[in-house]
Order: structure tokens, then C-alpha cells, then sequence
């Protein structure tokens, strides 16, 4: 006999909610003959929202958190909450999804990969050791390239995903390899055990371990200089996947990033902090300045999320409880913001059956009224003015680098924000100060698309909600972010 | 409670205008009611106003962000009470004349007017940093489409221009609220302390330089006072400019006493040379608007001298300018607009005689610009001579530059209005064109009665304000005595 370890079954339940969705999506997709669609968007939500829900139950039950699966993998309220939001981008993903033009038998396939890599993003924030951490790594990149190519007749489709795998699997083999070196030095595993005996190991390998393993978190966060796929693929993806793209995986490899170097390398703290300092600018940089000239708003949206990363990641480098809370508080209107702004552009794209560009956004505002104004107020969110989330969410992050005394990088933040307001002001510019479109639509009114409304919508409640209601929010980051060992 | 009916009235009339299907007019009527309601409520809150007790009114604290101790407070204090009925005016008389000229896209227009008024309101109300920001920054969203989607020909450059400017200065101000709020302890703009910091407090004063603006952050002014639809310049030179006075007079001032003591002379050679450049460049304009433009940045260099004098007639005296020139210069940018409709120029070398046959144009000009050059018995004389007067302790050189700005701005105003209504009919002028029709006197002249009333009787705001000691209640930070 083999001593198994005990499972916690409850503890697991948002990733078999998870996974069960996704096999009956696939099933559905083999029994069914007609309704496939409806029926995979149905039992996707369905098993979102339940994922959701037990992770909210979970946040509620156990304040301390446990370490399940032989402590493989942690339940404590950081993972709930970041499964929550994580679960809520997906649920928004699938209402964009449903009525996206893609051949009848790949339907049921992009609902199961939404929801595997939902999974995979909760097992990865989740995830206590190295072991896990690239499981959980792994196991939402596949599902996300193969998502990237679900738009498989266009070419730039499958350039997306080429490019993403490729890149994508350059990146883990040198967080594998980090991985590895960091167990060498140590000789564990466990993020709380590297923490414990980095003491008395080699700090050589440690610290090149440490450095692999940044490099490849940076990467799956699109921070600069590891940005590098992200324009092509944000343009290239499936408009739904793009919006999931760049609102879940920011979550994930975000908090994940928290995590993993709090625990794992407090006494490193100097220099990681710096590090990420120096990341964080570097992503406020090119992401700021390379938008400017982009014409094509999926490719200024993906540079706008390295930009928004380059602000993320100063939260993390702050390295104290207020850069946690304010990174955890800031993704929650930015994945509400950059998920509702990709749905306007899919309701574009799909109106026009070309890439949404921003000359094809001209008068736009004032042919669609809802989305028009929905599209400015994400714009305007996005720059960090009232009244979104966002605009609380820099203001947070400036109070924990102020706390930790980084002047410096809050100055750089306000620069570059200044540099911001040129692009995004320029999507309104477009939509509104610019005459209509001569032939715009070919078939004249769009396709009514209820359910896309519908994310729209709740993005729109979640990005202008968590500025008014910001209170009530922090309270719950409080209790996710404070157990963590910061080392400021 | 009142405080916050007097933010929110607009912005749900705002939302009210957007969101209900209204036809045609009808969006407009519905903003002026708002807006005229809005007024009554000001009304109500003047008459009822206890200007004796020290301190905030009709204050309203709730929490919004408790962690780091920033609330949603508002109040009014007896000074920031005319900041907030000088808004509600201006805003009333630029909606009746957008519903009077009939602006397309009507439902967007006047609830974006509303927004901004609201915001504005917000900005003289709020009493804790991080509001004020959202407030002083939520301005800055109707005031871009505004201007882009109503304005001139170049607007887009002025926009642009506008925009970057003024979100430039206030990021840095983000900067400093922060680590003011956070050395404190607290947001809140009662409770908190002074500060030596001059790097904070040049976080402050550059944003509310743009703001004014202040020589030399004023890259903006022309283009967007210009390219603006009028009755925006009206708002904006009349109302928008008083926030960053009162961002100076509400935190700049109060909180950083060290640093202004420092930053003094450097300030006031600023707005000197401001008040002589605007003034001569006023002078120079071949057009109306830009005669009015400059000389706002002229007169907003006066209000920081009499600001940073930090006197009790210096600070009476900008306050009461403050107003004054929000008034008079709306007033001048709806008759610049009136002019402009009739003969589609503002070209001052195009017009001329437009005095004869149309009677009460000409006398609203007048009295409105005779007010502007400071005649003695006007309003802005008496604001003038107490910034002057105020000034003069601190080196009677600074009370030589600011009669000279005095001086220059007769000279320009003067030229201006003869320009207009005197001398030969000028080439744009034709006999058909009409006197001033009802309902745009119904948007001027109600603005031009309150500066005659003010006038004969300034103490109406001047012994109404800083609880009559505006030295010792700015050092005290507004908290009294």
C-alpha cells in the first residue's frame, strides 16, 4: 500500500467545479446535435459562477488558510479572492464569446478552454511550491494557446498562438530552470521552506534561480522588456480570448508574483523590490510611449495593459502590506475595464468583418450611443480619472511606494500617466470629435447582442462600483493580502 | 446634508438629462430648471448662513476609504459659499444661452454642462484631499468633449493641448496629496497639519498655476478660450480659472506657511510679469475673445498677488476679485458671443458703429466693461484697490506693477469696446442685424445687475467672508480663532 495523503475535498471544490464544467461542455459537444453553443455557454457560466460561489464560501469559512494536497497547493483568502476574480472574467469571456463568428464544432471547444484555463489560473495563484506553481503555470498557457488559435481560417490566428506557444514555452523552461536552481541552492520545494533555509544555502544559485524565476513571471504578466508577443498575440487571438487574456492572466501571474516572493524570498527582499522597481519603469515606459502610435486598438489595448502592468508590478515592488492590498484592489477595476473595452471592440469587429482600427472607431460614439459611452468611461478609466476604479487603485499604489519611501517611481507613474492620456483620449477623440464613418456598416444596424451588453454592462458596474463602493472591497483585501510576510 | 444636495443636484440632473428620451429643446429646458433649482438652493443656503461661527457648515462626512483615512466629507465655508453661488450663476446664464443659440447633440451638451457644473461645485466643496482631486479632475472630463465636439475649427489642437497641460500639473499634485495625507495621518482638510515640505507644495502650486493659469503655465489659454463654444468660455474664464484661485487659498496657502514665506517674491515676480503680459498681449488681440482671454490671465495674476500677499486685505481682496471677474468676464464672453452670432467675426478690424440701433447691446457692453477696467465705484475697483492695498506691506513695488496692470487694462478694454460699438459701421456690420434679443439679455443682464449690486455694497461679500479676519482664519486653517 502507498500512504496517500488526505484530500480535502471541499477545499478543492472551485477547481472540480471547474473541471466537471469542462467535461460536460466537451461531452455536450459529442452528444448534442443541435444547441451546442447555447448548451457549452450555459454549463460554462453555470460551473464559473459555482467556482466562484465556493470560493466566496471558502473566503468566508477559514480565516487562517490550510495547506492542502500534502501543502502542494495553499486555500487561504488570497487564492479565494483571486479565484473569484479570476472566476468572474471567465464567466464575462463566455457572455463576449457566445455570439463570436467561429465554426460550429470549435464552439464548445472555446468554452472548455475558458474553463480550463480558469482552473489552471486558480491552481496557479494558489500553488505553494515550485512543483505546483509550474503545474498550474502549464496548465492555463496550454489552454490559452490553443484558445489564441481557435480563429484558426485567419492567419494572424494561428501567428498568435505560434508565437505564444513558442515564446510561451521559451519562458516556462526558464522558470522550470529557475525553479531548479533555486531547489538546488535550498534543497526544498515548498515556498515557506526556500524562505526558511535560504540562510544557509548557495546565494549564487539562489539568487540566479531567483532571476529565472522573475523572468518568467514577468513574462506571463507582459511586463516590459518581456512583452514582446504581446501586441501580435492580443491582435492575433479571437477578440474573446484576447479580453480574457489580458484581465485573467495579469491577475494571475500578478498575485501569484506577490505571493511566491514574499514568501519565498524574504531574505532577498533588497533586491527583488528593486528589481521589480526597475521592471515596473521599464513597463511604464515602452507601454506608454509605444501606444502612441498604434492605429489598431487591439494592439494599443494590449500596450496599455503592459503599461498598466508597469503599475501593478510597482505595487508588488513596494514589498509592503499597502503595495498587496493596492495590488490586489487595483486588478480588480482593471480586469473589469480591459475585459468590457475588448467587448466593445468585438461588438466593432464584428459589425465592420475587419480589424477595429482607430480610424474605424470614427463617430462611432454617436451611432451606438451605449457602446460609444461605455468604450469612453473605460477609456477614461484607463487613464486614472474619476470615476472608476482605476483613478483609487494608482492613488493606492502611490500611497505604499510613498510608504516605502519610493518617490522616485511615483513621480515616473504620474509621467508616464501624463503620456496616457494622449492615446486614450485619442479612442475618444476618434469616437466622438471625428465625423462618422463614410460606409461603415456593411449590413447597416448591428447584430443585436444581448449578452455581450450584458458583460459590457457588468464591467462597467464592477469598474465605476469599486470606486464608490471601495470601502466594503478593501475590507475583504485586508483579510486576503494581510497574512502574507511582507518584508517592509 | 445641504452641501451635498448643492454637488449632487447637478450630476443627477446630469444623469436625468442623459439617460431619459428627450426631445429637441426639451434636454435644455430640463438643465436650466435644474440649474435654476440649484440656485434657490444657494439662495436658501445664503439666507440661512450663520456667518458669525467659525469654521464649516453644513458639513457631511461618510466613509468612502478607511484604511487610509480618506472620507467623503463636504461643507461650505462662508468664502467658498460665493465661489459656489458665482458657479451656479455662470452656469445658469451659459445654459440659457446654449439653449438660446440651440447646440446639436443637445441631450449630451446640456448634461455635460451640468457635470461640470456639479464637479465645480464639488472642487469649492470638498473638504478632503483625495474629493477635491476627484472633483478638481472629474472638471477636466466634460470640459474635453465640450470643447472637442463644440468647439471652433482648431479645437482639437486646443483640447489636446488643454488636456496634457492640466493633467501634467495635477499628477504631480496626485504626488503631493499623497505624501501630504499620508505624513498626516489623514485626508481630511480640517484636520490636517501644516507642512515645511516645498516640494509638496510646488506640487500644489504648479497644478493650480495651470490651473489659473499663472505666467508662465498659460500655453493652453488662448487656443482653448478661442476654440471653446462661448458660453463655455464663459464657464471656463469665469469658473474653472476660480478653482485653482481657490486651490491656492484653500491648500497651498494655509498648509505650507514656511514655503510660501520662501516662495514669495518668486511667485509675485511670476504673476507681475503675468499681469504686465496678459495686459499688453490683451492689447495686442485683433479679436474680442482674445482681448477677454488675456485679460482673464491678467486678472487671475492679480488674484494670486492679492492671494499670496497673505494680508487681510489682500486675501479680501482676491476673494472678492475672484468673483467680480468670474462675473464680468462671463458677462464679456456672452456678449463676445452675441457680436460674433450677429456678424460671424469677432475680428475687432471687421466691426465698429455696432452701438447705434442696438441700445441695449451697447449699454450691456459698456457697463460690463467699464466695470472690467476697474472704473472707480465698481466693483472690481474696490477688489482691486484691496489687492493693492493688500500688497503694499509686502513692498510697495508689487502695488506699482498692479496699478500699471490697472492702467493697461483701460487701455485695452476701452479699445476693445470702441472698437465694437463706436466710430464707422465696420465692414462685417450690417443695419439688419439685431439688438440683443430677450432671452440673451435674460442670460447677461442678470450678471451684470449683480455686479452693480456689488458695487454699491462689496461688504456684501467682504464682511461676509473668513468670519471678517482672512489673515488670522487662513493661518488658523479655516478652523477660527
Amino acid at each position: 500500500m502507498i500512504d496517500t495523503p488526505t484530500v480535502d475535498w471541499a477545499a478543492l471544490s472551485p477547481y472540480l467545479a471547474l473541471l466537471g464544467g469542462a467535461s460536460v461542455v466537451l461531452l455536450g459537444a459529442v452528444l448534442l446535435k443541435r444547441g451546442r453553443n447555447a448548451f457549452g455557454a450555459t454549463v460554462g457560466a453555470l460551473s464559473l459562477l459555482g467556482a466562484g460561489a465556493a470560493a466566496i464560501v471558502l473566503y468566508t469559512l477559514d480565516e487562517e488558510g490550510t495547506g492542502i494536497l500534502a501543502d502542494a497547493v495553499r486555500r487561504d483568502r488570497l487564492g479565494d479572492l483571486s479565484q473569484v476574480i479570476v472566476a468572474a472574467v471567465g464567466l464575462l469571456a463566455v457572455l463576449v464569446a457566445y455570439r463570436e463568428p467561429s465554426r460550429e464544432e470549435r464552439r464548445s471547444e472555446q468554452y472548455a478552454l475558458i474553463l480550463s484555463a480558469v482552473g489552471g489560473m486558480a491552481f496557479f495563484v494558489a500553488a505553494n511550491d515550485l512543483i505546483s506553481l509550474f503545474l498550474g503555470l502549464e496548465w492555463f498557457s496550454i489552454s490559452l494557446y490553443v484558445l489564441c488559435a481557435l480563429g484558426a481560417e485567419r492567419t494572424t490566428s494561428l501567428e498568435a498562438s505560434l508565437k505564444y506557444l513558442v515564446i510561451g514555452g521559451f519562458s516556462s523552461a526558464i522558470l522550470l530552470f529557475g525553479g531548479a536552481l533555486a531547489f538546488g541552492a535550498t534543497g526544498e520545494v515548498g515556498f515557506a521552506e526556500i524562505g526558511a533555509a535560504a540562510q544557509s544555502a548557495d546565494r549564487l544559485l539562489l539568487v540566479a534561480g531567483l532571476a529565472m524565476l522573475l523572468v518568467g513571471l514577468a513574462f506571463k504578466a507582459s511586463a516590459a522588456p518581456f512583452h514582446m508577443w504581446t501586441p501580435d498575440v492580443y491582435e492575433g487571438a479571437p477578440t474573446p480570448v484576447t479580453a480574457f487574456m489580458a484581465a485573467a492572466t495579469k491577475v494571475a501571474a500578478l498575485v501569484l508574483t506577490l505571493r511566491f516572493l514574499t514568501v519565498a524570498f524574504p531574505g532577498e527582499a533588497e533586491l527583488w523590490t528593486i528589481t521589480l522597481g526597475v521592471v515596473a519603469t521599464a513597463s511604464l515606459a515602452w507601454g506608454n510611449l509605444a501606444a502612441l502610435v498604434q492605429q489598431n486598438v487591439k494592439r494599443l489595448l494590449a500596450y496599455s495593459s503592459i503599461s498598466h502592468a508597469g503599475f501593478l508590478l510597482a505595487a508588488v515592488a513596494a514589498g509592503n502590506e499597502l503595495g498587496g492590498e493596492a495590488l490586489l484592489y487595483y486588478l480588480i477595476p482593471y480586469a473589469a475595464l480591459s475585459i468590457g473595452s475588448f467587448a466593445v471592440v468585438a461588438a466593432r469587429e464584428r459589425e465592420l468583418a475587419r480589424p477595429v482600427t482607430i480610424d474605424a472607431l470614427a463617430g462611432f460614439g454617436w451611432e451606438r450611443p451605449f457602446h460609444g459611452a461605455a468604450m469612453a468611461v473605460f477609456m477614461i478609466g484607463f487613464i486614472g480619472l474619476p470615476p472608476t476604479g482605476i483613478f483609487l487603485g494608482k492613488f493606492y499604489a502611490f500611497s505604499a511606494l510613498y510608504d516605502r519611501g519610493w518617490i522616485w517611481l511615483m513621480v515616473i507613474g504620474a509621467v508616464f500617466t501624463a503620456v496616457s492620456i494622449y492615446y486614450y483620449l485619442g479612442v475618444v477623440r476618434a469616437m466622438y470629435l471625428r465625423p462618422r464613418l463614410a460606409a461603415a456598416a456593411a449590413g447597416g444596424s448591428p447584430p443585436r447582442d444581448l449578452l455581450l451588453d450584458v458583460a459590457i454592462v457588468g464591467a462597467l458596474v464592477v469598474g465605476v462600483g469599486s470606486f464608490f463602493a471601495a470601502d466594503p472591497l478593501i475590507d475583504v483585501i485586508e483579510g486576503a493580502v494581510e497574512l502574507l510576510p511582507y518584508p517592509f | 446634508m445641504l452641501s451635498s444636495f448643492l454637488v449632487f443636484v447637478p450630476i443627477v440632473g446630469a444623469l436625468l438629462v442623459w439617460l431619459l428620451p428627450w426631445r429637441g429643446n426639451q434636454a435644455g429646458g430640463i438643465a436650466l430648471l435644474v440649474v435654476l433649482a440649484e440656485l434657490a438652493l444657494w439662495v436658501g443656503v445664503v439666507a440661512n448662513f450663520d456667518y458669525a461661527a467659525p469654521g464649516l457648515h453644513y458639513d457631511t462626512t461618510a466613509v468612502w476609504f478607511e484604511s487610509l483615512g480618506v472620507s467623503y466629507k463636504v461643507g461650505l465655508y462662508d468664502f467658498s459659499l460665493w465661489l459656489v453661488g458665482l458657479t451656479v450663476g455662470v452656469a445658469a446664464a451659459a445654459i440659457t444661452y446654449g439653449l438660446w443659440v440651440g447646440r446639436e447633440r443637445p441631450r449630451a451638451y446640456f448634461g455635460l454642462m451640468l457635470l461640470l457644473t456639479g464637479a465645480t461645485v464639488g472642487v469649492f466643496a470638498a473638504q478632503d484631499l483625495l474629493l477635491f482631486y476627484v472633483f478638481f479632475e472629474l472638471m477636466l472630463v466634460p470640459l474635453y468633449v465640450l470643447i472637442g465636439v463644440w468647439g471652433g475649427a482648431r479645437r482639437s489642437l486646443a483640447t489636446i493641448k488643454f488636456v496634457i497641460y492640466t493633467m501634467a500639473g495635477s499628477l504631480l499634485m496626485l504626488v503631493a496629496i499623497v505624501a501630504l495625507g499620508l505624513t498626516s495621518g489623514t485626508f481630511d482638510m480640517t484636520r490636517i497639519g501644516t507642512s515645511s515640505s516645498l516640494v509638496m507644495f510646488l506640487g500644489f502650486a504648479i497644478a493650480f498655476g495651470v490651473k489659473a493659469p499663472v505666467w508662465p503655465l498659460h500655453g493652453w489659454l488662448p487656443d482653448a478660450y478661442r476654440e471653446a463654444p462661448p458660453e463655455l468660455s464663459a464657464v471656463l474664464s469665469g469658473v474653472i480659472s476660480k478653482t485653482a484661485a481657490y486651490g491656492f487659498l484653500r491648500i497651498a496657502i494655509p498648509f505650507f506657511p514656511e514655503p510660501v514665506d520662501d516662495m514669495r517674491v518668486t511667485i509675485l515676480v511670476l504673476a507681475s510679469i503675468g499681469l504686465v503680459y496678459g495686459s499688453l498681449l490683451a492689447f495686442r488681440q485683433p479679436d474680442f475673445r482674445g482681448v477677454v482671454a488675456y485679460s482673464s490671465l491678467a486678472q487671475m495674476c492679480l488674484i494670486t498677488i492679492g492671494l499670496f500677499a497673505v494680508t487681510d486685505s489682500g486675501l479680501n481682496g482676491a476673494l472678492f476679485l475672484m468673483v467680480t471677474h468670474g462675473l464680468v468676464s462671463a458677462a464679456l464672453f456672452l456678449l463676445a458671443a452675441c457680436v460674433e452670432q450677429r456678424t460671424g467675426t469677432g475680428e475687432l478690424a471687421q466691426l465698429g458703429g455696432m452701438a447705434k440701433g442696438r441700445p441695449v447691446l451697447a449699454s450691456m457692453l459698456i457697463t460690463a466693461g467699464v466695470i472690467a477696467l476697474a472704473v472707480p465705484g465698481s466693483s472690481a475697483f474696490a477688489a482691486e484697490f484691496l489687492v493693492l492695498n493688500g500688497i503694499f506691506p509686502r513692498g510697495w513695488g508689487w502695488s506699482v506693477v498692479g496699478a500699471i496692470g490697472i492702467v493697461l487694462a483701460a487701455m485695452y478694454m476701452l479699445r476693445a469696446i470702441s472698437a465694437t460699438l463706436h466710430g464707422d459701421r465696420g465692414p462685417a456690420v450690417r443695419e439688419l442685424q439685431r439688438d440683443l434679443r430677450p432671452v440673451e439679455l435674460g442670460a447677461i443682464l442678470p450678471l451684470v445687475a449683480v455686479l452693480l449690486l456689488l458695487s454699491f455694497w462689496p461688504a456684501g461679500i467682504t464682511d461676509h467672508s473668513f468670519g471678517g479676519s482672512p489673515a488670522a482664519s487662513v493661518t488658523s486653517r479655516f478652523e477660527g480663532p
